[in-house]
């Protein structure tokens, strides 16, 4: 099948599509269609995407299954995956069926809420395929609209607040990409990424109203992307719309933007920053260190104090995309490995724990810590999933999470060691904010009057949960599933970086202080 | 074989954790204990039949990234096998006690189902240490190190309504981190260096690390000292050293079986299993061992200062552990590993018992602990008293001066002392090791005197409703007691006795024909203790063996399961040492009795006088020379108080502030534009988004065909 990845990205849309047209009526017959239909719809794309990971050949590190048409006004439609995409698109696939089945209960404008989120997983999956820069910029941005209308219509009391914040900080990133965009293809006459990879930007010091540019073309263009990605990521210090979006949007709007939404800023470090632009990238490598260190400590320490459940994990969440910027730039097999990891580890983790916000939102409709506490003696089921999932986060060895983080800080380790050395230092902080966490929650007498007759999950929500706790140990016993599929596409990302360095590079920091 | 005793307790674990709805409350207790006996039998099939080859067993793929490949797999070596007895003996045993001492408890109503939740957590625990210790590389090793502290941290929490048994757990989880955290970054140097951190790898390479510097934060470093430093950062969070040693005392807050258990057994005695597994590396770097050295007595000092005052019968032990955690750590550091290993061995047994035994008494004292409210259990407790006083004589080393007859305690911790001696020419770590053993002799004749002599204190209805504990907690102290009694004897030897037997013990060497038929191999000394003792040591041949042959001692890097370099002569010193040294253990330990004897047997209010002349320094040991206070303050309130600091100021008035503060003037403008609807922001977005794809189509067209 040629058109395979287009299936996958537009499926969601079609069912969105005709959810619009042929859905009516606020009947039980009809909401119970639409979540049917929306739920067929998301189950089918995942399947679609197993037959794209089991075409997939591995040590094929180039782009597979890719389309090319021509399109409007002379712009290229091109989609095809490697071994650093087609993951995200498996991750993707696998969430949002996940996603649906969470949204069971939601009854306000059930339609229209359908319709976003399979708006939003063909964006999404198409962020991860495009080829063409005008298409990926296309799905990049405009994914983020059905998102905010998630937060801002099924949100909480400040989802204005919250848009607004989300908006202002998305915009400015995108406003300078676009210009980067433009710049490149003035610069390489072209707007396909397979060519752009190869093109080489220019590297020689500019001289910009008398001040120096190192790196040139690149470091300009570098820095309006990272712009971009890095509020997508977020990164610190323009990570503060995030604790607000994850508090005002709905249980799987959290879910979303936690586990997909926010490693499109990684995937973009990928795929255009260290590629394209690799002398700026080995320039400016320690400035993302260091961001990422803070990011880490500094954001690890703000979640020790958090009351609200959702912000807390939000800011747990800022912290472990810090290991993956940090792995990314390491620039070498296993800082990269370890990223991609983190990336796809975190979206069955983060996605995980606030699902089970969720579970006891959804009952008590608050997420102030202080509301709870003893919560094991009712919901033993939950108290086990919940303290597997603060596990995991913590990176425990045995799970996905510690897989990452183990793999980013060794990368890590071996370019700079006073950044391994405060990133590690996350090790300590996660346990101190994570268990603090599930003690306050679960832990303890039930004492308070509210919480006598809560009950514990349903068949559905363990359902929802018995996915992510077998991906979670699974990737974390064998973690070669994952980077056996991204392993050789990284090696030849890592070879290029820097032979490309050494060509052209000024100084050549990251180019590992290992003297073996 | 090595399978199956490795996954037993997992999968005994799984079944009682999650299959106890369906099989049942006791068959889940009995399924797990029973698992765990099957584990204990094997592991002592595979001790007694090792013959010294390192054997390995690929299981399965794990993290391989690049040039960094690592496997699920086993290795069994001496090393190993010595913990796989350790470990499953004991877990076996407290299995077995727990079936009584978990049999009925207050902390629970008895329609709740605790007990196969308590042996989930007990086998999952046990499968965890021996991950940990068949381990072939240093990222398994770090799983099993992991696993087990979240089976401490669960089994310390496991009380879960109790306020102050949740607040140890973290303590146990997040300080034991704080040594994970160098942990980490030793196996990150150590790859760095070495490119594998495969056992078979490293091991070979220690001599190229000595003459090897790594950069390392702000300076070049030593890489042998610096890996072993990190790496020994782990160590010392693991096994409660000085400095990390906070969590212990209150990981008391579990119940006791789990003290027995993870806290003085098994667990704790991880740290000094990592030093000695990777004496390839660590006999290559001094410094560090020296450091190592010198917190182990320091730590062996100050537990042993703290546990003269505790009144809680599990603080005492749990402090005592500590201390004596201390003296392994000075035998590893003087690069007498088997010693070490000795003690460790040794002080399983004695421990074990001591805290099943306090157990026994505080199941029967109906959960007292405190042991002012104790008294005159002798009568009342028979068999628990007499394997309390067992142990006593285990751990404070009963024994006849200048022979290899005597309690556990006496060959093991006399063997650390000796070394001690040996290895610091009478220095520092020698005389607080002497001092330590006779504080050790007086806090625990304090605890015996305490708890089951004089007349009975506290509360008169628990006194007189006191009961000896149930067979089924009964046998296995009697089992330990044996243990306590003969280990030392029994091992002796191959562990510290013989230069000779211990290299062929520890597969250094092949035990070859002709040492003749006095050196009687190590089945046989096992076999036939008593001859083995009795048994002329023939040090002339050890000392020959190695003195001759520098170039094959060479070769023994990366042979057997520990390394001692060939400059390394503590353990010969050590047995050459002035026999003043030999019986200075044996005064400390009589002088410690007969001070406990006065204090609480003859002249009763003579501690209190003593404490009330010494105000100060009473406070000081009985807050534990303050440093649960003094890392409040220096750690605890700085991070909170640096996280609602960032929390409020940085991410709200600066960062949110400054963006806020610029948008308020561009936002308008664009608002203006798009119209004052509820979603003016997505309408902006989508417009701004527009305008940017017609820019690049627009300017696709006009430069496309160029």
């Amino acid at each position: 099948m040629s058109n395979l990845l287009s299936l996958v990205t537009f499926i969601p849309l079609v069912a969105a599509v005709i959810l619009a047209l042929l859905s009516r009526g606020d009947s039980e017959d009809s909401q119970r269609n639409v979540k049917y239909l929306a739920l067929a719809a998301t189950v089918f794309t995942f399947v679609a995407s197993l037959m794209v990971l089991f075409g997939f050949d591995s040590s094929n590190t180039g782009f597979q299954f890719v389309e090319e048409h021509s399109w409007l006004l002379g712009m290229q439609y091109k989609m095809g995956v490697d071994g650093i995409s087609v993951l995200f698109v498996m991750l993707t696939t696998f969430t949002m069926p996940l996603v649906i089945a969470a949204s069971w209960n939601v009854s306000h404008r059930l339609k229209e809420y359908m319709i976003a989120f399979l708006v939003l997983e063909t964006l999404m999956i198409g962020v991860f395929c495009a080829l063409d820069l005008v298409l990926f910029y296309m799905f990049f941005e405009a994914g983020l609209i059905p998102m905010f209308l998630i937060i801002g219509i099924w949100g909480g009391k400040a989802r204005i607040y919250a848009s607004f914040k989300f908006f202002l900080y998305t915009f400015l990133g995108s406003v300078l990409m676009l210009v980067a965009m433009v710049a490149m293809f003035a610069d390489a006459g072209t707007t396909d990424m397979a060519v752009l990879l190869t093109h080489n930007f220019g590297s020689e010091t500019l001289d910009v109203f008398g001040f120096q540019i190192l790196g040139g073309a690149q470091t300009l263009m570098w820095i309006a992307f990272f712009a971009s990605f890095a509020v997508k990521m977020p990164m610190w210090p323009v990570h503060t719309w995030l604790p607000d979006a994850h508090v005002q949007a709905p249980t799987a709007g959290s879910v979303v933007l936690a586990a997909i939404l926010l490693k499109m800023g990684g995937y973009g470090f990928l795929r255009f920053s260290l590629p394209m632009f690799p002398v700026a990238s080995n320039l400016l490598a320690p400035l993302v260190f260091w961001l990422s260190a803070i990011a880490i400590v500094y954001t690890s320490l703000v979640a020790l104090s958090q009351q609200d459940m959702k912000k807390l994990i939000a800011y747990s969440s800022v912290a472990h995309m810090g290991y993956v910027t940090m792995g990314i730039f390491a620039a070498n097999q296993q800082g990269v490995d370890g990223a991609i990891f983190q990336m796809i580890s975190h979206g069955f983790i983060s996605g995980a724990l606030f699902l089970c916000v969720g579970v006891i939102y959804d009952r008590m409709h608050t997420r102030d810590i202080d509301a709870y506490g003893g919560l094991v003696n009712r919901m033993p089921s939950y108290a086990l999933i919940f303290l597997f999932f603060t596990m995991a986060n913590v990176g425990l060895p045995g799970t996905s999470g510690f897989v990452g983080e183990f793999l980013t800080l060794m990368g890590i380790f071996q370019v700079n060691t006073w950044v391994a050395m405060f990133a590690a230092s996350g090790v300590i902080l996660s346990a101190a904010y994570a268990l603090w966490l599930y003690r306050r929650v679960v832990l303890g007498d039930l004492i308070k009057e509210s919480l006598k007759s809560i009950t514990d999950m349903g068949r559905r929500e363990k359902m929802i949960f018995a996915p992510l706790v077998v991906m979670t140990l699974l990737l974390g016993v064998y973690p070669a599933l994952v980077l056996d599929i991204i392993g050789p596409s990284v090696a030849a990302l890592v070879e290029t970086y820097h032979s490309n360095v050494a060509a052209h590079g000024i100084v050549s920091t990251a180019a590992s202080t290992a003297s073996h | 074989m090595e399978t199956i005793l490795l996954f037993a307790p997992l999968v005994g674990a799984l079944i009682a954790g999650f299959g106890h709805g369906v099989i049942g409350d006791k068959a889940a207790q009995v399924l797990t204990t029973g698992l765990l006996f099957l584990s204990a039998l094997l592991s002592w099939v595979v001790f007694l039949t090792f013959d010294g080859h390192t054997e390995s067993i690929q299981i399965l793929r794990w993290i391989e990234s690049g040039t960094l490949s690592t496997d699920w797999a086993i290795r069994i070596d001496r090393l190993t096998t010595i913990m796989l007895i350790v470990i499953t003996t004991v877990s076996a045993l407290v299995h077995l006690y727990s079936i009584g001492y978990m049999a009925h408890d207050e902390h629970f109503r008895e329609s709740e189902s605790y007990r196969p939740r308590f042996f989930a957590y007990l086998s999952f625990f046990t499968f965890a240490m021996l991950m940990l210790v068949t381990s072939d590389n240093l990222l398994q090793l770090f799983f099993g190190w992991e696993g087990v502290g979240v089976a401490s941290y669960l089994l310390i929490g496991f009380y879960i309504r109790k306020q102050s048994a949740g607040a140890a757990a973290i303590k146990a989880f997040v300080v034991n981190r704080v040594g994970d955290f160098g942990f980490l970054l030793g196996i990150f140097a150590l790859y760095l260096v070495a490119d594998s951190i495969k056992f078979d790898d490293i091991f070979l390479i220690g001599p190229e690390l000595a003459a090897m510097e790594l950069h390392f934060l702000w300076r070049d470093w030593n890489a042998a000292n610096l890996i072993a430093f990190l790496l020994f950062v782990g160590a010392m969070g693991k096994s409660a050293q000085l400095i990390l040693h906070t969590w212990l005392p209150d990981a008391m807050e579990g119940p006791t079986p789990v003290s027995a258990l993870i806290h003085a057994a098994t667990m704790v005695t991880a740290g000094v299993f990592l030093v000695c597994r990777m004496s390839p590396i660590m006999e290559f770097a001094p410094d560090t061992m020296s450091f190592v050295v010198f917190l182990g007595a320091s730590t062996a000092f100050f537990a042993a200062t703290v546990g003269l005052v505790q009144n809680d019968i599990k603080r005492v032990i749990a402090y005592s552990t500590c201390s004596q955690l201390g003296y392994m750590f000075v035998a590893a550091g003087l690069g007498v590993y088997s010693v070490a290993m000795f003690h460790l061995l040794t002080h399983a047994f004695f421990k074990a018992m001591l805290f099943l035994g306090a157990g026994s008494v505080i199941h029967g004292m109906h959960h007292e602990q405190d042991m002012r409210n104790y008294g005159d259990l002798r009568k009342k407790m028979p068999y628990t008293f007499w394997a309390m006083m067992i142990g006593t004589l285990a751990i404070t080393g009963v024994g006849i001066p200048l022979t290899h007859y005597g309690f556990a305690g006496f060959l093991s911790k006399d063997a650390v002392i000796e070394s001690a001696y040996a290895g610091t020419k009478g220095g520092y770590a020698f005389w607080m090791l002497v001092i330590a053993a006779l504080f050790t002799s007086f806090y625990s004749w304090r605890l015996m005197f305490m708890t089951f002599f004089g007349s009975s204190r506290g509360d008169k209805h628990t006194h007189d409703h006191a009961l000896e504990s149930p067979t089924v907690m009964l046998v296995p102290l009697a089992v330990l007691a044996v243990g306590a009694i003969f280990s030392g004897m029994l091992f002796y030897k191959p562990f510290f006795g013989d230069h000779h037997k211990v290299e062929v013990f520890f597969g250094i060497v092949e035990d070859s024909k002709t040492q003749g038929a006095d050196h009687a191999d190590v089945g046989f000394s096992l076999i036939a203790p008593a001859h083995a003792a009795s048994t002329a040591e023939p040090e002339s041949h050890a000392t020959t063996d190695h003195s001759d042959k520098p170039k094959k001692i060479l070769d023994k890097l990366g042979k057997g399961a520990i390394y001692m370099s060939p400059a390394n002569t503590v353990l010969d010193d050590a047995h050459h040492v002035h026999w003043l040294v030999k019986v200075s253990p044996f005064i400390a330990m009589a002088l410690g009795f007969i001070t406990a004897w006065l204090f609480y047997m003859t002249k009763l209010d003579l501690p209190r006088r003593v404490a009330e002349s010494n105000p100060v320094l009473y406070r000081f040991l009985l807050n534990k020379w303050y440093f649960d206070e003094i890392y409040d303050v220096i750690f605890v309130r700085p991070a909170q108080w640096l996280g609602r600091t960032f929390w409020k100021l940085g991410d709200g008035k600066i960062i949110d502030g400054g963006i806020n503060g610029l948008a308020m003037g561009i936002i308008p403008f664009f608002t203006k534009w798009a119209g004052r609807m509820q979603s003016g922001y997505i309408f902006t977005y989508a417009f701004g988004m527009v305008i940017g794809i017609a820019v690049l189509v627009t300017w696709m067209t006009i430069a496309g065909g160029k």
